[in-house]
């Protein structure tokens, strides 16, 4: 019954909790930048359910998600928003073109910042979705 | 390891005809570890009447772990006789904050105009320690604190010794944000590190469901979310905590007897704290 995953920290379950509420489309990683939580406006840009998605590890959301530049270079982990948050441990914002779990690509605004526990401790890091009007491309 | 309980009232004392089985005063706890080291959880007003039971037999040292600094979990400490004495060797844990430290955060309230004397003034020898993020040891028992869900820097404690264990949460609101507690993973709880599979949980069970949407985001649990969240913890034996100071002994059995009916027939049904109850963990 109560064996199981170690609990999460207390910064994250409350950012889980308010990105629960928000109707803004928003990510939120652990200290590792894996995927541990997005919130159903996320799931119309991601283009599937977090229930049926899941948690997802750092490296697999390049491949996942295919994100690019808006000239249509690949980014890699370390040149998105949520990736420069984690390892760099500062906020950014960028313009993008990321590819939907359903296949669609869509262009999206990302601001992301980290999340301290202590000053010295990282936990996390969130990530906000802003999707311009017309930003879905086929 | 041994505990009793000193007083277990939330948010202000509350003497008086309507309290007299479970009793008015404010959280404290006293745990003996098995080499009969002297733990103290909280400094609300039951911490005066175990300090009068201990000038009989004074202990050379004393820790005393805080959940947090509202002020029913420190009210008592300068009425903690031990705290007058300079053979008093006091370690006061408690959760850290980012702004100040937790002498300076306690010598807010021990000094004027809230109190005539500064902490500086205090005879006893004192330390104060953050509580580290990682499990330490205190006279043979293991201590473990963890941040959760209440306004403030607020942490559980799980004490082990001999491979039993209680979980002290006074103050918590696990259901904060969240449409069902109960379908919640439990690794997405706020306390199941201090909870989990523990012998004895003593939980914040201030409200009934009834109070409970005037007081969301107070930081406190109404009677079925304290069962609910024994429950997905896996603990043993829940004790209710922390009863709210509108509540009279009445009132708090027949929350018992809903919190009995919620928690069904799997092992002990949960007891009400009340003063000078005790517990053997042997």
């Amino acid at each position: 019954m109560a064996q199981g995953r170690q609990q999460k920290n207390l910064i994250l379950i409350l950012a889980r909790e308010f990105a629960s509420k928000l109707a803004t489309p928003m990510f939120v990683v652990d200290a590792e930048g894996d995927l541990v939580f997005y919130n159903e406006p996320a799931e119309d840009v991601l283009g599937r359910s977090f229930a049926e998605a899941g948690e997802m590890p750092a490296e697999a959301l390049p491949s996942l998600f295919s994100p690019e530049d808006l000239a249509g270079k690949p980014l890699s982990l370390e040149e998105l928003p949520l990736g420069i948050a984690i390892v760099a441990r500062k906020p950014a914002h960028r313009d993008l073109r990321i590819a939907g779990l359903d296949g669609r690509k869509r262009v999206v605004s990302v601001t992301a910042f980290p999340l301290f526990a202590h000053a010295d401790e990282l936990v996390g890091a969130v990530a906000v979705f802003w999707q311009p009007p017309g930003g879905e491309t086929p | 390891m041994r505990a009793r309980i000193w007083g277990c009232r939330g948010s202000i004392a509350t003497p008086g005809p309507g309290t007299l089985r479970y009793g008015g005063n404010t959280s404290c706890v006293e745990l003996r570890t098995r080499e009969r080291t002297l733990i103290v959880l909280d400094a609300g007003t039951g911490i005066r009447l175990l300090g009068a039971k201990l000038e009989a037999e004074p202990p050379a040292t004393i820790h005393l772990l805080l959940t947090h600094l509202h002020l029913d979990h420190l009210e008592g400490l300068p009425f903690f006789a031990p705290l007058w004495s300079e053979d008093t060797e006091l370690h006061v844990w408690g959760p850290p904050s980012p702004v100040r430290s937790l002498e300076d955060r306690i010598a807010r309230y021990i000094s004027p105009p809230l109190f005539p004397r500064r902490l500086a003034d205090v005879p006893a020898r004192l330390s104060f320690h953050d509580v580290p993020k990682e499990e330490w040891m205190i006279g043979g028992a293991r201590i473990l604190a963890h941040p959760v869900t209440h306004p403030g820097p607020t942490v559980g404690y799980r004490l082990t010794e001999d491979g039993r264990s209680l979980a002290y949460i006074p103050d918590h609101e696990p259901a904060l944000g969240l449409n069902d507690l109960a379908a919640m993973p439990p690794e997405w709880l706020s306390g199941h590190a201090v909870a989990t599979d523990v012998d004895i949980l003593l939980h914040d069970a201030q409200y009934s469901a009834e109070e409970y949407p005037a007081r969301v985001g107070w930081g406190h649990s109404t009677v079925d979310h304290a069962v609910t969240f024994g429950l997905s913890a896996g603990a043993r034996h829940l004790v209710l905590f922390h009863h709210d100071p509108l509540h009279r002994d009445s009132d708090l059995e027949a929350l018992l007897v809903s919190a009995a009916q919620r928690w069904g027939d799997g092992g002990t049904p949960p007891a009400l704290a009340r003063e000078g109850l005790t517990f053997e963990l042997d």
